[in-house]
Order: structure tokens, then sequence, then C-alpha cells
């Protein structure tokens, strides 16, 4: 299978619908379509094995992922914000590249060991829409579509790849085609390095809704693009949505926000308080949260607007915690929680999560982490509940042991910010002579407001079994994230040190 | 006879129809209004449509066979119905899914 396809479906069904809005100019698919055959017969030229986009997003960036799928070479982009000295220790692994790039980076990197071909985006997309190639042709199968570096946050970047077969597999089983009504438009805010970048790309195609891109994620610019594309959908990553709330209960501007019907989310762990929120400032508003990883070519659950009204209208405690949860497996996906012998738990019992479905991957540039099977370790840690409803605590990694018990730092977390004046909390396993690891936490107070340690561990006391009290209490002006919002828990162990 | 592979694009002979295959594996015949497909360079030979198998496909629906070991995309529409092996294909039938990206 090829990725290519799916453009092409929209260009011949979606006459008289725009596809994509950059930088305030639209695009119809047709148009992309002709320009990503242009961009192929370059790429081609050019003899690279490797496609990588090193810039924020724009009209280049879906020019380059569907050229690349047709030229039948992987589409690698990497992530703008890393110093110079690691996207060079990348370039090197994408012997031989082709290049595009904004115009420092450009410049920067023309000369490195791997380059084969550098040009700016701005040149890229010029060449491809003069080029443009209204019929083009591409391999059945090329085998590999995207090779994406993982954040690395627990050791070097691991390139993880995944082929064609598993995004079509992805987009066929999880979006209807042309199933988008003629005013619907999404705004793209995620990095386009991330696979929610490039999965929103290829759903939003299929669907033939118009994709509308903010390059630069900030809450105000995001409520303005919103109001002026008259933005019907979109997806963000928890701190994008942190933020938007932030903006809006501070009542400092006045946007019109009344076109938008969907909000999904996903890339890391939503807090219960920012949902509430959300889900009061925006009471028409469809939220769908979406589990996923890099490996499994993004969504694997999701947590669907009905989901997200029920548990909130509800008095069952159960029900009410499916607000916390990842929802359940998509049709074409199986879960299976199983504990360190790498047998199956039944509901409720709290395991490593194991993943199997024709869109995963699980398979990196070095080796394969999938069984005999078909069965990928995710690494994150969680149970299912009766009805399927998967509940996430966690990086394997990150999980807490305490004499002999494992406690999620989320759980915790989650408590610390119901107290008024917390605006971010993180649990994290530190040293202890006497249970061998305790438990942590660093906590962003909101500005002026005051809360001692002894009243956090009350608060947790009173909530969570004893065991979950914090050994150590952290007042810090802020916590560190990376770019995409995934909280940099091994710094966090470091103050712990 | 086709030698099947996820991938691989037919067209039809007799309409303007082409599929995908998504699954499927091993040698079968994959017919459109009754006459054979074709790989996307070759030409019809200009066999006659069967009247009764010209009910359409539709761009965008998955179809099947009956124990679906075989799925196909519809990626261009036509007059002609889908069948393999002499037996028709049917719409495979999707949950409505919520939009997650």
């Amino acid at each position: 299978m090829n990725t290519a396809m799916l453009l092409q479906m929209a260009a011949e069904a979606g006459v008289g619908r725009f596809a994509l809005t950059s930088a305030g100019r639209h695009y119809a698919a047709a148009e992309l379509l002709a320009a990503a055959g242009g961009a192929a017969e370059r790429i081609r030229a050019s003899g690279c094995r490797f496609v990588s986009l090193l810039d924020v997003s724009s009209a280049a960036t879906p020019v380059a992922l569907f050229g690349a799928a047709m030229a039948g070479v992987p589409y690698a982009p990497l992530n703008y914000r890393l110093p110079a000295e690691q996207i060079r220790a990348l370039i090197a692994r994408l012997d031989s590249l082709y290049l595009i790039a904004d115009a420092d980076n450009c410049a920067a990197h023309r000369g490195d060991p791997g380059i084969g071909e550098a040009l700016t985006s701005a040149q890229f997309l010029e060449e491809a829409l003069a080029h443009q190639d209204p019929e083009p042709v591409w391999p059945d199968d090329p085998g590999v579509a995207v090779q994406l570096f993982t954040s690395g946050t627990t050791g070097p970047p691991k390139a993880a790849i995944l082929r064609h077969e598993h995004l079509m597999s992805y987009i066929l089983g999880s979006v209807e085609f042309m199933s988008a009504a003629e005013d619907e438009a999404t705004l793209v805010s995620v990095p386009p390095y991330h696979i929610a970048g490039i999965s929103a790309l290829l759903s939003s195609i299929y669907a033939v809704r118009r994709i509308v891109q903010l390059a630069d994620f900030s809450a105000p610019a995001w409520l303005d693009l919103v109001e002026r594309e008259a933005v019907t959908s979109a997806f963000v990553v928890p701190t994008m949505l942190a933020r938007i709330v932030e903006e809006l209960e501070a009542g400092s501007g006045s946007w019109d926000v009344r076109t938008l019907r969907a909000i999904a989310y996903g890339g890391g762990h939503m807090p219960v308080s920012v949902i509430e929120q959300a889900l009061n400032l925006f009471p028409g508003v469809d939220f769908t949260n979406a589990y996923g990883l890099t490996e499994t070519s993004s969504t694997i659950t999701l947590l669907g607007p009905q989901d997200h009204r029920r548990a909130v209208a509800s008095g069952d405690p159960e029900t009410r915690r499916r607000l916390g949860s990842v929802g359940q497996a998509l049709p074409s996906v199986e879960i299976e929680v199983r504990d360190a012998a790498g047998e199956a738990l039944a509901p409720g019992q709290r395991g490593e999560i194991f993943v199997r479905g024709p869109q995963v991957s699980g398979e990196y540039r070095e080796r394969s982490a999938v069984d005999s099977d078909g069965w990928f370790p995710t690494r994150d840690t969680g149970h299912l509940d009766a009805d399927g409803y998967l509940h996430l605590a966690g990086r394997a990694d990150d999980v807490i042991v305490r004499g002999g018990e494992n406690i999620s730092p989320a759980e915790i977390e989650d408590v610390l910010l119901t107290h008024p004046a917390v605006v971010d909390a993180a649990a994290v396993a530190m040293a202890s002579e006497q249970w061998g690891e305790a438990v942590g936490v660093a906590v962003v107070l909101k500005s002026g407001a005051s809360a001692t340690a002894d009243a956090l561990r009350d608060l947790v006391r009173g909530r969570l079994r004893s065991s979950r009290v914090p050994e150590a209490v952290r007042f810090v002006d802020e916590l560190p994230y990376n770019e995409t919002g995934k909280l940099l828990r091994r710094s966090i162990k470091g103050w712990f040190a | 006879m086709t030698a099947l592979k996820p991938g691989l694009r037919l067209k039809s002979g007799v309409c303007s129809a082409e599929v995908m295959i998504v699954k499927g594996a091993g040698q079968t015949s994959i017919t459109c209004g009754g006459v054979p497909m074709l790989g996307l360079d070759e030409s019809a030979d200009g066999a006659a449509a069967v009247a009764a198998e010209m009910n359409g496909c539709l761009v965008g629906k998955r179809y099947v066979n009956e124990d679906q070991s075989l799925e196909v995309l519809c990626i261009k529409p036509g007059e002609g119905s889908l069948a393999a092996a002499g037996a028709p294909l049917a719409v495979k039938q999707a949950k409505k899914l919520p939009s997650s990206d």
C-alpha cells in the first residue's frame, strides 16, 4: 500500500473543497497532489535515501510527506528545537538525506555528513509547485513510510519505523472516506515531527476535511485562528489545552469560538482538573481522548464524547473515574495487560500494556520489539476496567515501588492538582533506606497562592492510602517539559537525589 | 487469475472503477462487471460486461469476501460490481468513530 493513495482519492472526490490553509493561503487536494508529484520527481532525481523536514509546519509539510511516499523514500521529519549537534548526529543516521529546512537550519546543516541535497522549505515548495505533476505515479508498496526519532526521555533517540501498511491500516480502520461535512476545518498545532502531526494530515486528507495549520502554538494565536478560519475541530496535547483554558479563564481577550464542535486530545497525561474545566468552558464541544504511541501509528484507544458526558454526569464512582481513562480499544486493536512474568491480568489489575493490530509496527531501525504473536510491549502501565476502559498509570520506568507496592505517579498528581493553590505537580521515586523507594513531589503554586507541605500531605492522606503520602515536598517555579508537553521526569528525579 | 498482494492496484475492464488490495494472498480472480480486473498498465480486451453485475462500486468503501480473507478498497468509482472467485464482494461495515486527530 502507499499513503499517496489517500491524497489522490481526496483530489478526485474533493473537487470544490480546500484541503489546506497555511499562512492564509488555501490549497486544493489536487494542487497538493500535483505538487507532491513534482517533489517526488526531484527527490527521485537526487538519489537520496531519506527525506527530512526540519522546520515548523507549512504547506511544505504535506508536500514533503506525500512526495516522499510517491518517491518511495522514508519521510523522517526532525525536531527543529534540538541543539545543532544533536540534529547533526541524527542527520548522520539518515545517509543520504534530502533536507528541507528553515533558512537558518538549511545554512547550518547543508554541509553536514549525510546530506545529499539541502534546500529551504520555501524553495522546496516553490519548485514543487513549479514542476507540478497532475498524474503522479508511485510504487504500490515501497515499505517504510515514516521514520521518527522517539523523544528519548530515557536514552538516545530510537528510530521508530512505520510502514505504509501500518499507516494505511490505521487510516482505513478509523476514518471514513470523505466523511467530513463541507464546512469542516481542523486546526493542527502539533509539530510536524510528532506522530500526531503526521496522523492529523493523513486523517483529515482522507476525510476531506480542511486542515488549518498553526506553526507556533500559543493560546491566543490558537484562539485567533479558530475564530478567523471558522475552525470546527482540533487536536491538542494536554499542555496546550491547559493554556487555552487558562487564557479563557483569565478573560483578557474575547474570541468567538462558536464554530468549534470537537476537540481531541492526547500525547500525554491529561489532569482530570483540566478536562473538567475545559468541559465547563466548552459545553457544546465534543471531547475525545486519544491514546497511542509513535510505534502504534498514533491512536489505539479512544474515550469518546458520550463517555465524557456520561462520566461527568454520573454519580457512580466507577463511571466517573472513566474521565481519567483513555477509553476503549479501536475495533481493529487488541489490548492486554500483563504481569512481570508475561501472564495476562484480569480487569482491575495493574501491569504492563501490550497491544496488537495491523496498525502496530513496534519496529525500530535496529530491531523489532514485537513478539512472535504480534504483541508490542508499550512500556506503559495501567489496568483495564470491567468494560474494557484503559486506565494509564504512567511509564513502566516511572512507577514508584515503595516497600514492594507499585504506586502510579498520576494518582498522586491528580489529587495534588485538586488543591486550589496548586497549578502543576509531579510525583517521582526517591531513594529511601526504609522502603527502597519513596514518593517525592515537586509542586508549582499559583502566583500569590500558598500551601504548606503538610497541607498537601494531609490532602493525599485523606484521598489515598498512607503509602502515597509524599516523603519530600519541593516547591518550584515550573516543571520541565519537552516541546510537545512530555514531562521530563528524569530531571525531576535529579532534584530528589 | 491475479497474484494478490496488499497495495496492488487493479482497474476495471468495463468501467472507470479501480481498486487497491488491502488484504489477501494467493491467486484469485477479481472481477468488475463480471469481467476480470486488469493491472494498471494492461489494456482491456473488449469483453462485454455482465448486465446483472453492473450495480456499481463506491469510492472509499472497503469490499470483502464472505470469510473476509480478501479486502479491497475502491479507489475510483464505477458502474460495475466487484466479485472474487465468482462470489460478489460486500461492503465492509465499519463502526463510526469520533475523529481522534
